[in-house]
């Protein structure tokens, strides 16, 4: 059984008297374990199929099969559950929140998932230190550098144990150093067995991944292994 | 996630953004200060006015009836002149009523002047002084300290003796007990055989009076005083039938026709409590409208500064959506928010409120009670939560997507 089943899943936007199509009957199969990158020109539809992936938006045509369960039938709130057990999100600008320092960052979706304090506590330091930030647990994002917030971030997309890590351009706002850095990160938990799924434009940042599905105008233009 | 985890993570959360934006939340919660200060200061002074009425009153017990010439409270003018027309109360009246009441316990006439007093070099230039009979403590809930009441067979035969209020007696009387020495009232002789209970507070008691047989205190005194006659109930529950059976009584005796005015007052305690009430009621009435408009206008800051807040943290309200926050969480989120910026506005309130009341405390009974604290933070909890709700509901109703996308 695939991991993500997309069935002619669309996407219409109603702007004025105007339909945008920013999917047009997308079918797309992925398994458990996969990493994968999804390519294309701006404006292709790339966040519009992250969003619909991670539950954050419904599609307004077809059926998206999640982990066995039709997501595309659930309400509101069981969205939301779903997103906090199911899926972790990496975004371009890390999104971390500015008041809260890194632990208690990391901690959120714990918080969310209903873990009682000491327990998450736990759970939050050693994610933390997994991704090399033992002793910044307690630093404020405006006191880390950019690595240090995406790896941040990544702890906080990891701390569920979700099914699917989804990372939409992760490496757009850092140096090639450290994004190099983040990529490394993502090859290993891969090797652990995580599902990875990662927007991008730039080609060197697709190749680290094992297959590369390319959009173009709402639809896929290409679905390739790489061949390293 | 249960509710409990909910309201503590909101108010976490709420803290902290709280303390981000100090003098903003401070400013806000103005109009919510000036409102709960008004409710507080309100509630406390119409607790402190009914405190010290309820204070002057209590000599005046609720099932005695007070038959006199006047009204106890004269409305206007007309209604004073007409009781300057009234016959005074005589004590024939008083004997028709002992005679026909069948509705009282006990019928008391009493009989008032102010007199000078003098106990070797001591002295007062007016005390009351009371004619009555041995029934007086019936109507008037006295209690003898040391010695005994007025007897019956003094009363009747109207000899020189007296009972004398407690503040008198220690006026007058420093080291040596005032029981069987004699003290002058207007030149006469008056033996003491008892000394009152001080009464305290009440602005009609009897700790500065002295209590005479009625006959004697005709004899010494005035020929034909004017009488009260106190008409005690059997029964608290009948006190109208008995107010009535009274006023029937005297109409009889009076010879008024039927359909005539009554040419006499009966009063009791109620009247005063009626009058209170009013008084009380539109200082309360007025208070209400003066913390409606200050609360509504503070609701409205609120309400206001929540919106910014919203709008200031989409994007944060889009983070917390897309890691598993549901609307309820977000909802809960800045209602906390809300009702803490009010409650810190109540607390401020509070703490203004207290110096005040000490004030206040010179002029009235009056303390920053218990139930007033409570009920002025829980009303600026409440504000905080209406106010809050639409800005909080937007929040929560915010599409993560476009919320995430805000920049
Ligand atoms: N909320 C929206 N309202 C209207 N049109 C939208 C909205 N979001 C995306 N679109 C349109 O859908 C298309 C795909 O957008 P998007 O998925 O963001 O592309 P990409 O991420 O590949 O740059 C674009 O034409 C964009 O203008
Ligand atoms: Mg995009």
């Amino acid at each position: 059984m695939s991991l993500i089943r997309l069935q002619k899943i669309s996407r219409r936007y109603q702007m004025g008297t105007e339909i945008v199509h920013a999917l047009r009957e997308v079918t797309l199969d992925i398994q458990r374990g996969e990493y994968v990158a999804i390519m294309g020109p701006s404006g292709s539809g790339k966040s519009t199929l992250m969003n619909l992936l991670g539950c954050l938006d419904t599609p307004t045509g077809g059926t998206y099969e999640l982990n066995g369960s039709h997501v595309s039938e659930l309400d509101d709130n069981q969205l939301a559950e779903i997103r906090n057990r199911e899926i972790g999100f990496i975004f371009q600008t890390f999104n971390l929140l500015p008041r809260s320092d890194a632990l208690r960052n990391v901690e959120l979706p714990l918080v969310y998932a209903g873990i009682p304090a000491g327990e998450r506590r736990q759970i939050a330091l050693a994610k933390l230190a997994s991704v090399g930030l033992a002793d910044r647990v307690h630093h404020k994002p405006n006191e880390l550098s950019g690595g240090q917030r995406q790896r941040v971030a990544v702890a906080r997309a990891l701390v569920n144990k979700p099914s699917i890590l989804l990372a939409d351009e992760p490496t757009g706002n850092l140096d090639s150093k450290t994004g190099v850095e983040i990529l490394a990160l993502f090859e290993e938990l891969s090797r652990q067995g995580h599902t990875i799924i990662v927007v991008t434009h730039e080609e060197a940042v697709a190749r680290h991944s094992r297959r590369i599905i390319r959009i173009r105008d709402g639809l896929i233009a290409s679905d390739e292994p790489v061949v390293k | 996630m249960n509710f409990l985890t909910e309201l503590r993570e909101g108010l976490l959360i709420s803290w902290s953004a709280i303390r981000a934006n100090k003098l903003r939340s401070v400013l806000t919660t103005l109009g919510i200060v000036i409102g709960i200060l008004t409710v507080t200061l309100m509630g406390t002074a119409i607790e402190g006015l009914n405190r010290s009425f309820v204070n002057s009153i209590s000599s005046i017990s609720t099932d005695v009836l007070y038959v006199s010439r006047q009204n106890w409270l004269i409305m206007s003018r007309q209604d004073w002149l007409q009781s300057q027309k009234n016959p005074k109360v005589t004590l024939p009246e008083f004997e028709a009523v002992q005679r026909n009441m069948t509705l009282a316990a006990a019928v008391v006439p009493v009989a008032n002047v102010n007199e000078p007093v003098k106990y070797h070099k001591r002295g007062s230039s007016s005390i009351s002084v009371f004619g009555t009979t041995e029934q007086y403590p019936a109507t008037s809930g006295l209690t003898v300290a040391s010695g005994r009441f007025l007897s019956a067979a003094e009363c009747d035969s109207g000899r020189p003796v007296c009972v004398i209020g407690f503040d008198m007696a220690t006026n007058l009387f420093r080291n040596e007990s005032p029981l069987g020495e004699k003290i002058s009232i207007a030149g006469h002789e008056f033996e003491i055989v008892g000394v009152l209970e001080k009464e305290g507070e009440s602005s009609y008691n009897d700790d500065n009076a002295a209590i005479v047989p009625l006959q004697q205190y005709l004899y010494t005194f005035q020929h034909v005083p004017e009488y009260t006659i106190q008409v005690k109930a059997k029964n608290i529950d009948q006190i109208d039938d008995t107010k009535e059976e009274l006023r029937a009584v005297l109409r009889r005796f009076r010879h008024i026709a039927p359909g005539d005015p009554d040419n006499f007052a009966i009063n009791q305690q109620d009247q005063f409590l009626e009058l209170f009430h009013r008084v009380a009621g539109t200082i309360g009435l007025v208070g209400l409208f003066i913390t409606g408009l200050a609360l509504f206008v503070g609701g409205i800051g609120i309400m206001n500064i929540m919106f910014v807040s919203v709008a200031e943290r989409t994007r944060e309200i889009g983070v917390r959506k897309a890691i598993g926050a549901k609307r309820r969480t977000i909802l809960l989120q800045f209602l906390i928010e809300a009702a803490c910026i009010c409650l810190i506005g109540g607390v401020i309130a509070i703490l203004i409120a207290w110096p005040a009341t000490l004030v206040m405390q010179k002029a009235m009974p009056a303390t920053l009670s218990p139930m007033i604290v409570g009920t002025a933070l829980l009303v600026s909890a409440l504000t905080g939560v209406l106010s809050g709700f639409f800005p909080a509901w937007r929040a929560a109703r915010m599409n993560p997507v476009d919320a995430l996308r805000n920049e």
